[in-house]
């Protein structure tokens, strides 16, 4: 243990900690920027380069950034003397003095790190503002993601994000000096680079330099239009994480209060995706069992373990780092592309509209979401199966434009029949939960036994690559779980190498599935809002009285009265995709 | 074969033609003529010899025997004494002269310098590596391995006090000792050969000319540490350099002194080269460290250091080139003797590269502890065209600059860092009266800008809001409020900063802050830049009774900004002026001034 | 080349080429030759010195005259590049700055050939440790 004094205080930490988690336990906070903790990563974002927290360390000669410096035996600290005060808030007018002052429209004011800090540190006015330059850079726009690196600060979170944890390397620092900033490589396009649009980047961006491509005016005008027939909607994962844009406990569930802002927004149906992910895993089920069965025949064509193919970051991903492997995973559409056909065409037919009239949204918690609705396979005759896809902090904006709360709106049911859902369906929204979806209808369909109990605790955590063995009467079924695309990168890897020994694999490719979308409110690097927030999901499936997709009922009547069987041509042509190889496709366009 | 028997050698360097050498030289030939023995004795006319503040010089061949302060009514003297009677001209002989050596070989006051670390420079080819074997080399790596055990090699380089010369001045022994001490599975030593202060080519020169010096010092680190690899990161701007040290590599590789078993000692050590793409801030060892493993060069915080984890996470460590350069003579020569020359604190000697407006422009080694007036006025032959000294600014753009009342302190590690500036890598920049320190400032904060890595906030952004409020000050925009900001942004660029770079960048503003006070006043208050650099300062000026109202002014001023009828006298709109000069050149009657 | 492959061979080596050299200063003996040495470093090269150094090896070839050219690097006068040291056997070296090829010509017809030193000599002003 180590002794030292911080601000007059005496505190004991272990060796090896830094003075800004000393300081934590003395319950000093000192003001942080570039520095992010991911506990449930085990990763640490600290390059030392916005140079707020420093302190004042007795003998030392320059003031020492917190966040990066270990304590030592006998250190004398002070977080708060005047020099360490003047340094913070020069450092502070200096990081404005290359700011955009435009917070009154900025997307992220009011949620912004920067701007909270200016107003804790005091700063009222930058000195000679008319003769700073400012860097500027041009404005890049993907279909889910906006670079304005006019408001990059440098903290490399971004970058951390991207290259560490989901190993995808589109950003990196860029440019040297009063230039640099993070940007793709030779500055090409965000849709050029190697990009999955997971949107990691957007949930720790403290700036808004990093955004998502805001669609909400889009779906305004669309509700506003009254010949268009709006239905909407809603991912799993958004109904564990809407209350914090509205200053709820992170982990409290908002469905009922959720369906009713909708309801009242103005959306002439409001349905669930998780609808979409009961007919998910009829087709992914059904797929799976049917390559198994062939592969315990001793089929050497057929490939194994089949990979999950929900997640559109990861389907970008395989698609642009692992072409060569684009034939495993499954090639059932995600709940969002299997929402929209059938929504264009089972409901509109019973609606009696055309295709064309009505407009599908999707609220999800997911930055690729908006990539993949505009994907051109899933469009007919130009028109999208689904139009407009906004994100939780999307939903977040809009309802309090239209001036409600949802703390005060009453709960209510979602719409028949696309509402209809089973637990299975909502614990989409979190890692493990699609696998354990799966096995509880394929469990059923291929040993002909009911499921007792279809809570699978192995498959549940937050462990980056889990791994269970479930028992199909006397098949052992392997069956392996990543998320982050990092671990999804070890698991491809072992596969590639002929090392991987399971038969299915779930992958996400945000840290901890859905609930830890690029579209959600910003966790600011607390894990334990991720935890609080799957534990929420787990806890509606328990509540539900259906657990199994297969027995929802709504999707029962769907494939009787129009698909027939699962990965029936019907089936196939409205709910099954194939995969593109990206990795020439990608070039250096700017 | 000879034609003369004796020589007279004349300085002809500036300071000494300004002191009538010229006519010494000619009186000289005119007496010689007259005593008939201008076939028997050349005068000669030399280039500087340094010693400027006690010329002009005269120079007597073959005897070598130095006369100073020569005026022309010496000539007779010197001619009919020296060359007829072969009588030295006591009165005429430098002061310490007087100890009995009187040429110019043994004269202390004449070899201010000693070269170490260019002690092949100049003298060997450095492609052939026989030659710098006949001077001695490798000698001391062979000693290394056969006499001396790792650690007591590392108490020679502890003991001789060496201090590393890339412009830390941290004791080289220790950085061996921490790295010795450091467990890895490999180790590294690598040579920093990233020069990159503005007008600093010692390290150049080195690798140009003495390659091989490098090559056995890293050997020998190497084996004190336990590192079988080094990698020399040099910038890629150094072509020649690069391309003497392939050749120096293959050399002593086919001579088995690079390679296994070296010398028949067990020991292997090979060098690769590492490029480097010219970063200012890969001259910081984390940097350089990051831009060798392919990386982004820019710093991380240290601890911890690269002794600990550093090229691919292991122990490393880094010298620069002229700390290298040092170590062969200190092992061959001894810990005492070298720790005997310079002072206590910092022994040995200091390359530095001498630039600006200094006569002598080029490279020097001195003693630690030879003082700035040494330097410029008795090696550097003084300020060009006889102008005054102003200042030097040592440390390149992380130094600051020295004044007058600094020229008799004797330069040392710690002196310089007393004195507001540093020794940094040794680039010195002479400036005389003509120089406005301001502009100087803002000169190297533009270097620094464009050099910072763009990591850390106040590097990237504080040092580009110090250029832009040295830029509005010597645009004559500045005031005196101005002043207080520049002093509290350097301070808190300074405390603030990640690496060496931001935490020197404000040096040169803060020592002409300390230094030329009155220099920044009369810029932001006046309006006026005495030194005349800066443009915007200026002011043309049509002097009322000398013009005569001829308009050819006004028809050439490109802004219109002149007005006047014809012979009448014309006048200037400051406002709009933009300061061409065209109309001063159009004007006839020397009636348009500059103030 | 052979490997030096002891500490001893090293010496041995190194005695051998001093040998070498001093046979080559010595005035006394008929192999003595003249020495000139181009300061070619960076600075050199871009002030001229590879002509300069073609010049001296050609030129002393032409007039039969026994010497070789060498080139070195930096001799630090940097204000007077080109730099070129010539060593004539029995005589202290003597350094000339700002040599170009009609300077050449000069050094080697009048100081060379007959001793006659050159306006613009520059004059050593360091010690040389002797090792």
């Amino acid at each position: 243990m180590i002794k030292l004094k911080i601000d007059h205080k005496f505190v004991e930490v272990e060796k090896g900690t830094t003075i800004y988690h000393a300081a934590k336990k003395l319950d000093i906070d000192i003001p942080i920027l570039c520095y992010m903790n991911l506990e449930h990563l085990d990763i640490e974002n600290k390059p030392g380069g916005c140079r707020i927290c420093v302190v004042e360390v007795e003998g030392r000669r320059n003031l020492a950034p917190s966040c990066s410096t270990k304590v030592d035996e006998g250190m004398v600290v002070r977080t708060n003397s005047m020099r360490v005060i003047n340094a913070r808030r020069t450092v502070m007018e200096f990081i404005l003095s290359d700011h955009p002052k435009e917070c009154l429209t900025c997307s992220k004011s009011g949620g912004c790190d920067l701007q909270d800090l200016a107003q804790q540190l005091g700063v009222r006015e930058i000195p000679n503002e008319e003769t700073c330059e400012m860097s500027t850079y041009r404005l890049d726009t993907s279909p889910s993601i906006i670079r304005n690196l006019d408001k990059c600060i440098m903290c490399r979170r971004c970058e951390m994000m991207c290259n560490e944890v989901q190993t995808v390397g589109a950003l990196s620092a860029i440019h040297r000096g009063f230039e640099a900033a993070v940007g793709t490589a030779f500055e090409m396009n965000l849709e050029a680079s190697t990009c999955t649009y997971c949107g990691q980047c957007v949930a720790v961006c403290p700036t808004a330099a990093l955004t998502e491509v805001d669609h909400t005016p889009q779906v305004i005008r669309a509700i506003a239009d009254p010949k268009k027939t709006v239905i909407v909607q809603t991912a799993p994962a958004v109904r564990a994480a809407l209350g914090e844009e509205f200053g709820m406990e992170a982990g409290t569930l908002v469905t009922g209060e959720m369906v009713t802002a909708l309801r009242n927004l103005g959306f002439d149906h409001v349905f669930d995706t998780d609808f979409a992910a009961d007919l998910t895993i009829m087709e992914e089920g059904t797929e799976l069992l049917g390559r198994l069965k062939k592969h315990l025949a001793g089929d050497k064509n057929v490939k194994l373990p089949m990979l999950t193919s929900c997640c559109p970051g990861w389907v970008n991903f395989f698609e642009t780092q692992f072409p060569d492997m684009k034939d495993i995973p499954s090639t059932a559409r995600s709940p969002q592309q299997m929402f929209g056909p059938i929504a264009k065409t089972y409901f509109a037919d019973k609606l009696g509209i055309k295709r064309e009239d009505m407009v599908v949204v999707s609220i999800m918690p997911c930055l690729a979401k908006k990539y993949e609705a505009q994907r051109d396979e899933f469009k007919v005759d130009g028109n999208p199966d689904v139009d407009f896809s906004i994100t939780t902090r999307e939903l977040a904006h809009l309802i309090k434009q239209a001036n409600m709360d949802i703390k005060k709106l009453d709960k209510s049911d979602f719409d028949q029949p696309m509402g209809e859902s089973s637990g299975a369906g909502v614990i989409f929204g979190t890692t493990g939960g699609v696998i354990e979806a799966a096995l509880r209808t394929a469990y059923e369909i291929h040993t002909g036994k009911n499921l007792e109990k279809v809570d699978f605790d192995q498959l549940r955590g937050m462990e980056g690559i889990r791994e269970a063995t479930v028992d199909f009467d006397g098949l052992d079924l392997k069956i392996g779980i990543a998320h982050g695309l990092g671990n999804a990168r070890k698991l491809l890897e072992d596969i590639r190498d002929g090392k991987s020994h399971y038969h299915a694999i779930e992958i996400m490719a945000c840290p901890g599935g859905c609930i830890g979308g690029g579209g959600q409110p910003q966790h600011h690097g607390d894990s334990a809002i991720l935890k609080k927030r799957a534990a929420a999901l787990y806890r509606e499936d328990a509540g539900k009285p259906i657990r199994k997709s297969h027995e929802n009922p709504a999707i029962k009547e769907l494939y009787e009265t129009f698909l027939g069987e699962p990965m029936s041509e019907k089936a196939h042509h409205l709910l099954h995709t194939h995969y593109f190889d990206r990795k020439r496709k990608r070039n250096i366009g700017v | 074969m000879s034609k003369y028997k004796k020589h007279i050698m004349v300085c002809g360097g500036t300071g000494c033609r300004a002191s009538e050498s010229d006519t010494i030289v000619e009186k000289m030939k005119k007496e010689l003529e007259n005593r008939n023995l201008d076939k028997d004795v050349q005068v000669v006319i030399t280039g500087c010899f340094g010693l400027c503040e006690k010329g002009p010089i005269v120079k007597m061949l073959p005897d070598n025997t130095i006369y100073t302060e020569v005026k022309p009514v010496n000539v007779t003297e010197i001619i009919d004494e020296h060359i007829i009677k072969g009588r030295k001209v006591k009165s005429l002989l430098p002061a310490d002269s007087y100890k009995g050596k009187t040429d110019s070989k043994n004269m202390d006051s004449f070899k201010k310098q000693i070269r170490i670390a260019l002690k092949n420079c100049g003298f060997i080819n450095p492609e052939v590596i026989d030659e710098y074997i006949a001077s001695n080399g490798y000698e001391a790596l062979g000693k290394a391995l056969m006499e001396y055990t790792p650690e007591q090699t590392i108490d020679i380089i502890k003991k001789s006090g060496l201090r590393g010369r890339g412009g830390g001045g941290f004791p080289t022994g220790l950085k061996w000792e921490f790295a010795a001490k450091s467990k890895g599975d490999q180790k590294y030593v690598v040579c920093n050969a990233d020069e990159g202060d503005p007008g600093a080519f010692m390290d150049r020169s080195i690798l140009e000319g003495d390659p091989h010096s490098v090559l056995e010092a890293m050997a020998i680190c190497g084996y004190t540490m336990g590192a079988t690899e080094g990698l020399i990161y040099i910038r890629a701007e150094y072509p020649l350099a690069i391309e003497r040290l392939q050749i120096a590599i293959k050399q002593a590789r086919e001579y088995g002194l690079l390679g296994k078993n070296i010398l028949g000692s067990g020991f292997d050590f090979d060098i690769i080269l590492k490029l480097g793409a010219g970063a200012f801030v890969c001259g910081e060892e984390t940097a350089l460290i990051h831009s060798m493993e392919g990386l982004r060069g820019e710093p991380t915080i240290k601890p911890p250091f690269p002794a600990e984890s550093g090229y691919n996470n292991m122990p490393t460590n880094v010298n620069n080139v002229e700390t290298f350069a040092n170590i062969p003579t200190i092992i061959n020569k001894g810990a005492e003797w070298f720790a005997s020359i310079g002072t206590k604190k910092s022994t040995g000697t200091k390359v530095f590269a001498l630039a600006g407006k200094i006569n002598n422009v080029g490279l020097i080694e001195v003693p630690m502890g030879t003082t700035l007036r040494e330097v410029i006025f008795e090696i550097g032959g003084g300020i060009q065209d006889g102008k005054k000294f102003k200042a030097v600014q040592t440390g390149g753009p992380s130094g600051g600059c020295l004044t007058e009342k600094h020229l008799d302190t004797p330069i040392d590690f710690d002196n310089l860092i007393e004195a507001g500036s540093m020794m940094g890598s040794g680039g010195m920049i002479v400036m005389d009266e003509d120089d406005c320190m301001v502009s100087m400032a803002k000169f190297y904060l533009d270097f620094t800008v464009e050099e910072s890595c763009g990591k850390c906030a106040p590097c990237r952004i504080g040092n580009k809001r110090l250029y832009e409020t040295l830029d509005k000050i010597t645009q004559g925009k500045g005031t005196e409020a101005d002043l207080d900001l520049l002093r509290n942004m350097s301070h808190v660029i300074k405390d603030t900063s990640l690496c060496g770079l931001g935490q020197t960048s404000p040096n040169p503003v803060l020592s002409t802050l300390d230094n030329f006070w009155d220099e920044y006043i009369a810029h932001v208050k006046d309006h006026k830049c005495e030194a005349g650099q800066c443009k915007s300062l200026l002011q043309y000026n049509i002097i009322a009774e000398d013009c005569v109202g001829c308009t050819a002014c006004a028809r050439v001023c490109p802004v219109g900004c002149i007005a006047g009828e014809k012979k009448e006298v014309h006048i200037i709109d400051q406002s709009i002026c933009i300061k061409c000069g065209a109309c001063m050149d159009k004007c006839k009657f020397n009636a348009i001034e500059l103030i | 080349m052979a490997k030096v492959k002891t500490l001893a061979d090293l010496r041995k080596m190194k005695s051998e080429l001093r040998s070498k050299i001093q046979v080559r200063e010595n005035p006394e003996n008929p192999e003595s030759i003249v020495q000139i040495k181009v300061g070619m470093a960076t600075s050199g090269i871009a002030s001229g010195a590879k002509e300069v150094y073609n010049f001296f090896t050609e030129e002393l070839a032409k007039r039969n005259l026994s010497g070789i050219t060498i080139q070195v690097g930096d001799m630090g006068y940097c204000y007077a590049e080109p730099t070129v040291e010539v060593l004539v056997p029995g005589k202290d070296p003597i350094v000339f700055g700002y040599v170009d090829v009609k300077k050449a010509d000069q050094i080697i017809e009048k100081y060379i050939k007959n001793g006659e030193l050159l306006d613009g000599i520059i004059p050593p002003n360091y010690q040389n440790i002797n090792e």
